[in-house]
């Protein structure tokens, strides 16, 4: 009985202190830990596939006027599941492994990221075109002017694939029943 | 203020009350996790009671369901003032994957008021941690409201123009 419990101590000091400082000395998470959603402003070209399968529907996708989309992400009901990571097309999107985010305002659990989209060059429409060299094109579609291609925006304005309104300019003068494309008006 | 209170209401000993308002039980073991020897609680006197009569602050994990939501409201008024509310894991915050669900309230602040927010889904049990500390002014905030927007052209040529500039201010200042 004693010695039993000599033994118990023995094994109980032999562990010597087990208890981590966390609060006072950071305690860092394993790699690929999945903490606050953390986005890079510029890769960013709001195609919002991020919005498309987050399943908790923290993403909320908004066109504020014709160049602007607006990402809002409630990131306090976010699960860090980390799908909007895995399908962003750009890499925009990562899950930090800031896992301390505990806050005393709802306020602070938002993350807002305006867009500037290209508009289509009928309607005024934002799109995301299809190809990857006609993105490049859109006007004001991304910063690539640091990269070194500045010539690259030259083109004429892109238009959302099959749009029935008439060019601005045309409808203004009246001619835009003779350019409107086939099958848009009876 | 409410930071001045907790630190003379509560200087020894902060004891919860857990309840769960329709959680999975994953933040729950985490809430007991926190309370083992490796993270060990009762270092800042946590511990946990079986009344909120007895309780100093309440943690609430999951989203609200309309069954619990009288329960907890009548929790809280059980509770003695001055109470604080930490609402545990991301379901808690903001109502988690069922924020809009019919079955429930979607978060615990739209029941009863809440006073820290400790998202995660489970929160890490040093993230529990922190939330905690950040209530007894330990360690401070680490996250704010974030608003970020990209360059328009018009912006991006000005700024062009402007760094321009400036290099060519500096390489005259520079020369010889």
């Amino acid at each position: 009985m004693f010695l039993s419990k000599l033994r118990e101590a023995w094994i109980c000091l032999k562990a010597g202190q087990v208890t981590l400082p966390y609060p006072f000395e950071p305690h860092d998470p394993a790699p690929g830990f999945r903490g606050k959603i953390s986005v890079d402003p510029d890769l960013c070209f709001g195609c919002g596939g991020c919005a498309n399968v987050c399943p908790a529907g923290v993403i909320e996708i908004q066109d504020l006027d014709q160049y602007t989309r607006a990402l809002t992400f409630r990131w306090s009901r976010c699960t860090y599941c980390g799908r909007c990571a895995d399908v962003c097309p750009e890499q925009a999107i990562a899950m930090s492994p800031l896992y301390e985010t505990a806050t005393d305002r709802a306020d602070d659990m938002v993350l807002r990221l305006e867009v500037f989209m290209g508009p289509c060059g009928r309607c005024g429409r934002c799109f995301s075109p299809a190809h990857p060299l006609e993105r490049m094109m859109v006007t004001g579609f991304r910063d690539d002017t640091v990269g070194g291609r500045p010539e690259a925006r030259s083109v004429g304005p892109l238009e959302v694939a099959g749009c029935l309104r008439p060019p601005p300019g045309l409808a203004a003068a009246g001619e835009g029943r003779a350019h409107a494309p086939e099958g848009g008006q009876p | 203020m409410l930071r001045e209170l907790c630190r003379k209401a509560f200087p020894k000993a902060l004891w919860v009350y857990h309840c769960n308002t329709g959680a999975c039980n994953g933040c729950d073991i985490e809430v007991i996790n926190v309370l083992t020897p490796y993270y060990d609680a009762e270092r800042f006197g946590i511990r946990l009671v079986g009344s909120p009569r007895h309780a100093d602050a309440i943690l609430v994990s999951g989203p609200v369901t309309r069954q619990v939501a009288p329960a907890l409201q009548r929790l809280l008024d059980a509770t003695p003032a001055p109470k604080l509310v930490f609402a545990i894991g991301s379901c808690a915050c903001g109502g988690g994957a069922w924020f809009d669900t019919y079955s429930t309230l979607g978060g615990a602040d739209r029941v009863i008021p809440v006073d820290y927010y400790i998202p995660g889904c489970p929160p890490r049990p040093e993230a529990i941690l922190y939330g905690v500390a950040l209530a007894l002014g330990l360690v401070p905030k680490k996250v704010a409201a974030e608003r970020m927007r990209q360059e328009t052209l018009d912006e991006l040529a000005q700024g062009i123009s402007r760094a321009v500039s400036g290099f060519a201010e500096a390489a005259e200042g520079g020369g010889p």
